[in-house]
């Protein structure tokens, strides 16, 4: 029997792809200097590691120990290869923004890693679950320094999701603040880094904080003198 | 700890020696505000003050008594280094940041004072520059080119409001005989690009026959300030001379290889951060090499990027982009530099 409470836990926050085990840190820095940009390759990310973890439990039996990192590779290729497509013919405009990391993620170890570590172990059920759980708790991470970045060097928040939603979305963008000068830094990879550190920073402060708060109270009883004597 | 024994000490508290830098600085912020108005003043207090408020912040979080930490001095040095380096009629809010992210960043999430890896007013420049590039390029002119300076209410509300009380802006203000913002080098690097040669440009109104106007002064009294602390013993002399001595090899040979793109010595040496540079912010004791001899290669590094960035590079001035490199391989020069342990051949 699976225990889904304890994946999506694992997906969502424990084992977190983005803040706790730092992976494919490069598109998520890259990538996430609008909140657009983020959703898209989130959503793209997520997709693909669902589908090829799906496709690989399903293929576990039939893979031999020792061609099994290959044919992971082509499994995940091939689903990357057509996300590409689909963007390309439905959000033609968010594709050319995310350039070069929608290819990329066939090189992104959360999914090669997902496949190996819980999609080649366990059903079908359950990697379908894991698999888009660590998507979810991967783009929630995209979608936050997405959103904070955004707001910090443009001044706006879900500008442009026509983007990816159609037309009725340009009503969504929120002027935040307007100012000839904006905080720069925060759109440009430097700011990636420190928004990331401070993310990081706070997963851990409220571990902290639930740790300290969960553990059992130390009752002092006193000692009975009575009874020894 | 990389040097060996015997430790010799001076006697001196770390916020002593704060101190001294501080008094140090006196000139050329005096000389500064002579040049270029009593912004100076305005931003001074306003970072100060935001210094000590971020330092006293950190403080009480980390749950330690502020006042003990107050009293080492290295927020107010931070601060006066970052306010003497930023243009002086910048709005309030741009010091506010970059002391913020000075104090807060830079020094205290890395542990606070002796644990930086980068000198925080750098970083702190540097944050600013790359963000608003337009306001920290925008340099007001030297008091010599202008007819009437701003009076200190008028600087201040230009600093606070941005406008000064009968409506105009500070370019409106600054600009009456359409002299552009820009500083020296930046001039410099814009009269290349239209390709004029180097002695065309030097015969702009904002360069004197020895460096441009203003900025030689202020780099003088920065000299100044910054021979007085190799005098008191509060820094050693083998970064600022190592630094200078590179930079002006450099800029030498750059003159005998190409004389009419070079920018000349005494507008290498009096412009910009070069003497600021030099003495106070290289010496910062955290966040330079800490033997002598890798002192000297620190500082010839700084120079040789220095010049780099100046040429070439996409900023007009690199002293801060240079100190900020060069941190980054403090370790390594400390890691394959070290002085001959006392007793022990090499």
């Amino acid at each position: 029997m699976t225990n889904f409470a304890a994946i999506a836990n694992n997906g969502l926050w424990k084992n977190n792809p983005g803040i706790v085990q730092l992976l494919g840190l490069c598109p998520l820095l890259a990538v996430t200097n609008s909140t657009v940009n983020a959703i898209g390759l989130g959503l793209a990310t997520m997709v693909v590691l669902l589908a090829s973890n799906i496709t690989v439990s399903m293929i576990r039996t039939k893979v031999t120990k020792e061609i099994r990192i290959p044919v992971f590779v082509m499994v995940i290729a091939a689903f990357v290869t057509c996300i590409e497509l689909l963007m390309n013919a439905y959000t033609y405009e968010l594709y050319l923004n995310l350039g070069i990391f929608i290819p990329l993620i066939v090189t992104n170890c959360i999914i090669i890693g997902r496949a190996e570590a819980f999609a080649a172990k366990n059903t079908v059920k359950a990697a379908a679950f894991d698999g888009l759980m660590m998507g979810l708790g991967f783009g929630l991470v995209l979608l936050i320094l997405g959103m904070v970045r955004e707001v910090l060097g443009a001044g706006t928040l879900f500008a442009s999701m026509d983007l990816l939603l159609g037309d009725w979305a340009k009503q969504l963008e929120i002027v935040v603040y307007q100012s000839d000068h904006k905080l720069l830094l925060a759109v440009l990879p430097p700011g990636a880094f420190l928004v990331m550190g401070f993310l990081i920073a706070a997963k851990n402060a409220i571990d902290k904080a639930l740790e300290s708060r969960s553990k059992p109270a130390v009752i002092l009883e006193p000692i009975n003198h009575n009874e020894q004597t | 700890m990389i040097s060996s024994s015997p430790y010799m000490r001076v006697q001196r508290k770390t916020s002593e020696l704060m101190l001294i830098v501080c008094c140090a600085l006196v000139p050329g912020i005096i000389a500064q505000i002579w040049q270029f108005g009593y912004g100076v003043i305005i931003q001074l207090a306003l970072a100060i003050v935001c210094a000590y408020f971020c330092e006293a912040l950190i403080q009480i979080l980390r749950r330690r008594n502020p006042f003990i930490y107050l009293k080492d001095n290295s927020a107010l040095l931070t601060a006066m280094l970052l306010a003497v380096s930023i243009p002086p009629y910048s709005p309030w809010w741009l010091t506010i940041i970059g002391v913020s992210f000075s104090i807060i960043i830079v020094k205290q999430l890395y542990g606070g004072l002796g644990h930086n890896l980068f000198n925080p007013a750098m970083a702190g420049y540097v944050l600013l520059l790359i963000s608003f590039p337009v306001l920290m390029t925008s340099w007001s002119p030297a008091a010599e080119l202008l007819p009437n300076q701003l009076s200190i209410t008028q600087a201040f509300d230009i600093i606070i409001y941005g406008f000064t009380q009968d409506g105009f802006s500070l370019r409106q203000v600054l600009s009456i005989d359409g002299f552009t913002l820009a500083t020296p080098l930046d001039a410099f690097k814009t009269g290349l690009d239209q390709s004029l040669t180097s002695s065309e440009i030097i015969q702009q109104a904002m360069f004197d026959s020895w460096g441009p106007k203003g900025w030689n002064i202020v780099n003088l009294a920065f000299l100044l300030g910054g021979l007085g602390l190799i005098l008191s013993k509060a820094i050693r002399w083998h970064i600022p001379v190592s630094f200078l001595l590179s930079l002006s090899t450099l800029t030498l040979l750059s003159q005998i290889i190409a004389p009419d793109q070079s920018v000349s010595l005494s507008i290498q040496l009096l412009s910009g951060a070069t003497m600021l540079g030099a003495f106070f912010i290289l010496t910062d004791p955290v966040s330079a090499a800490t033997s002598n001899k890798g002192r000297l290669v620190y500082g010839a590094l700084i120079g040789l990027l220095v010049f780099v960035i100046r040429t070439w590079g996409g900023y007009p001035d690199g002293v801060a982009f240079a100190v900020l490199l060069a941190n980054i391989c403090v370790p390594m020069i400390d890691y394959y530099i070290r002085d001959r342990v006392y007793g022990y051949q090499k």
